[in-house]
């Protein structure tokens, strides 16, 4: 069932992020060149519809379908390997111009090229679980 | 119904997607009982294909299929988007982000992603395997290295107001202006 689910939700999310255009290179370059509104529209507005969500799924306790009231994990307090490892990702949006949801958006919407990204990206994490001890964190 | 079709195959406006991205993070916590966040994808297929005795990559991958198989439905939902959804008009970019681009040498501008750069018949070139071998691995790395990436930190971490996720976007832009003022003007001049 949730594997249904999961489907059904990657389906969806495909659909937006080929009609918001997130997916697009160009996009991408746009917004880090601070040339339009777009990215940072959606980005924020996504964010406090997310922020709102999170809120009131909180003040509700509210369950999830499995019917265990919601918890959500905090992230682990970590401040080098977020701004470091964040950099190096950065890095590759900016290159790919996709982030790894857009990648798997753009081999479905016909930028085949771009599943050399994703065995790569795989490969990458490959790399980090080797250096993962030597690595400041 | 043609008419809704219509609007549908126009891009939509960030003040329309962006709210429906993310509802993406309800819709995890409730239907799916998980956190939003797609680049934990890499690594259960990691984990899943490569064998290895590391332990970063030994964990029960196959409790989080669902996350696979998420990032299948985005292959499908994209291609169907791009199917029966696009009425095939280039990117409406902004003025200035045209000419930036013309400056760069990069002049077809139709299509999601500059086909000058990301096509199979560029694949022997320098340029197009920097782009797409060594911008992938960066993704794949830095994600893993970060603990998440656009939507697991920036939209569900910085939903949650987590300071780590915070600090992981400034990195996301740190590397993002630094790849496209400093690196990428010159890779393609």
């Amino acid at each position: 069932m949730k594997n249904i689910i999961a489907l059904i939700m990657g389906m969806a999310f495909g659909i937006i992020l080929v009609k918001a255009e997130v997916l697009s290179w160009f996009r991408i370059q746009e917004m880090f060149a601070f040339q339009s509104i777009h990215m940072y529209g959606i980005i924020g507005s996504a964010v406090i519809v997310g922020a709102i969500s999170v809120w009131i799924i909180k003040k509700m306790k509210a369950r999830s379908i499995e019917g265990n009231v919601i918890e959500i994990p905090e992230k682990a307090k970590l401040f080098v390997s977020p701004y470091v490892g964040g950099t190096i990702f950065g890095l590759g949006w900016a290159m790919t111009g996709a982030c790894p949801g857009p990648l798997y958006a753009l081999i479905g919407s016909g930028t085949t090229i771009m599943i050399l990204s994703v065995i790569m990206g795989i490969l990458g994490v490959l790399a980090y679980a080797q250096l993962r001890d030597k690595l400041p964190r | 119904m043609n008419e809704f079709i219509e609007w549908l195959s126009n891009p939509w406006p960030w003040y329309v997607s962006g709210p429906i991205i993310g509802l993406m993070v309800p819709l995890h916590l409730i239907l799916l009982n998980r956190t939003f966040g797609i680049s934990s994808s890499f690594r259960h297929a990691c984990a899943a294909v490569i064998p290895n005795k590391l332990p970063f990559l030994q964990y029960d991958w196959k409790s989080e299929i669902w996350n696979l198989i998420f990032a299948g439905g985005i292959l499908i939902g994209a291609f169907l988007a791009a199917q029966f959804l696009s009425n095939g008009e280039p990117i409406a970019l902004s003025q200035a982000a045209i000419e930036r681009m013309n400056r760069f040498g990069i002049t077809d501008l139709s299509g999601q992603h500059p086909n000058q750069i990301f096509s199979w018949e560029l694949i022997g070139t320098w340029k197009t395997l920097l782009f797409v071998v060594v911008g992938g691995f960066l993704v794949g790395f830095g994600t893993r290295y970060a603990g998440g990436c656009t939507s697991g930190h920036a939209i569900m971490g910085l939903s949650h107001f987590q300071l780590p996720s915070f600090i992981a976007v400034l990195g996301f832009f740190t590397g993002g202006l630094l790849m496209s003022w400093g690196i990428l003007p010159l890779i393609l001049s």
